[in-house]
């Protein structure tokens, strides 16, 4: 075989990557961030005693957890407008993304509220704090503390997986590699830098977090 | 524009699904075999097994499933392989799977009191015997629930080969959404039959998990 490697072609995309890895990352954050949030939202009702809104939730979590991503993604783009609900493929990737992460981090979130001491909230309410403060102020810091690592990790798959966004032509760091392997027909050195770089973000993602971790939960883990 | 009864759409996916199926027994039976033999490695030459183990978990772990099936698909035919779809997914979620299972048994075997490899050591096995008489059957017990609720992530993942154009379930609804413009129906059902195969995989692993805990 006489191929010969030429990474120097990619040179020429170094701005379409930036712009690439920046989508991705962005993609990322907004679901991260949507995700987290409504997680704890799901984490308290799947705890609450309204039984109809636990079944709700765990309806949910186990219709998400056991189809895959694509699926997801294909039936928000393409199923939705059959309702009327017409979605750009930046919005639709948004949403499958946090719709994705959100059933996995509620599970997450609350197995961190059940790890939790009871005492903590009897002692918190017999301070006369409120109900609502001690959940906000005294449980929810020492569980999120408790499945930080675990939340880290859902977060870096979440940014592997968005790879699968390209699919409906979101301008991600895999659709720039779509992009490039077709102008220059070096498919292999493309994907693979592509998978390189992809390795970089999770492993600096993965730091990063554990240093702010560090910073943020010092001590307040429960174990 | 083709327009079926839902039950022939339904009919269609189903027999899409056997691929489905096939891909990912493919990938559990293969992945399973190279993650023996990387957890083996790890043992005999503590030193490079265990790095190179290490490395190899980390690049899988660490890059979308989706550019690692690129890679094969599109690096194969450098090493002169003509490749299919079936043989680039195939590969692809082997590595893959090799990847996360032994990570999993890995944890399953670190699991084993370090005096059950003491006693048998003792007793004159050697490291074969060791592994395949005293610590495996134990690790067994405890693999099981982590490597039935890894399956049910190999099942989903299979949906990627979708991209490489091999026709299992998720190609076979966006070919049938091409035909009938139904797209809302057809990923509905796509989704329904991922649900189907995969739910009672979820349940099998909490139910076995949930017996381990109790026989603790």
């Amino acid at each position: 075989m006489g191929y010969q490697f030429d990474f120097g072609v990619l040179a020429d995309y170094f701005g379409l990557l930036l712009k690439g890895i920046g989508v991705t990352l962005g993609l990322t954050a907004i679901a991260a961030t949507l995700g987290l949030a409504l997680s704890i939202g799901g984490a308290v009702t799947a705890r609450a005693s309204l039984k109809w809104a636990r079944a709700l939730v765990a309806l949910y979590v186990e219709l998400i957890r056991n189809t895959p991503f694509i699926v997801q993604l294909f039936f928000v783009f393409f199923g939705l407008p059959s309702l009327g609900l017409h979605l750009s493929a930046l919005q639709a990737a948004v949403l499958a993304m946090t719709i994705n992460l959100t059933a996995y981090s509620i599970e997450i979130v609350r197995a961190g509220i059940e790890a939790v001491a009871p005492g903590q909230r009897e002692a918190g309410l017999a301070l006369g704090v409120g109900p609502a403060s001690v959940f906000l102020w005294v449980i929810l810091p020492q569980a999120i503390a408790n499945v930080y690592p675990a939340l880290v990790s859902q977060i870096v798959i979440t940014m592997l997986e968005s790879a699968v966004v390209s699919q409906i032509a979101v301008t991600d760091l895999t659709h720039v590699a779509d992009f490039i392997q077709s102008r220059t027909y070096r498919a292999f050195e493309t994907y693979f830098a592509i998978a390189v770089v992809y390795l970089a973000m999770s492993v600096c993602l993965r730091w990063l977090f554990a240093r702010a971790g560090r910073r943020l939960f010092a001590g307040r883990a429960t174990t | 524009m083709i327009s079926l009864p839902l039950s022939d759409i339904f009919a269609y996916l189903l027999l899409a699904a056997r691929w489905t199926l096939l891909l990912s027994g493919i990938a559990f039976l293969f992945g399973g075999i190279g993650a023996l033999l990387l957890l083996l490695w790890r043992y005999v030459q503590p030193r490079l097994g265990a790095r190179v183990a290490r490395l190899y978990t980390e690049l899988f772990q660490g890059t979308p499933l989706l550019l690692q099936l690129f890679l094969v698909f599109f690096g194969l035919p450098l090493l002169g392989v003509e490749v299919s779809p079936l043989l680039a997914a195939g590969v692809a979620l082997t590595l893959y799977s090799t990847a996360f299972l032994s990570e999993i048994w890995r944890g399953c075997v670190d699991a084993i009191p370090r005096g059950q490899w003491d006693a048998s050591a003792s007793l004159g096995l050697n490291f074969l015997q060791q592994m395949w008489d005293v610590i495996l059957p134990q690790a067994l017990r405890i693999a099981i629930p982590p490597t039935v609720g890894f399956l049910v992530q190999l099942v989903k993942s299979t949906a990627l080969a979708s991209i490489v154009g091999f026709d299992e379930l998720t190609k076979a609804g966006q070919i049938v959404t091409n035909a009938t413009f139904r797209p809302f129906t057809v990923y509905a059902c796509v989704a329904f039959i991922y649900f189907a195969l995969c739910y009672p995989l979820t349940l099998c692993a909490r139910t076995l998990e949930r017996q381990l805990a109790r026989s603790r």
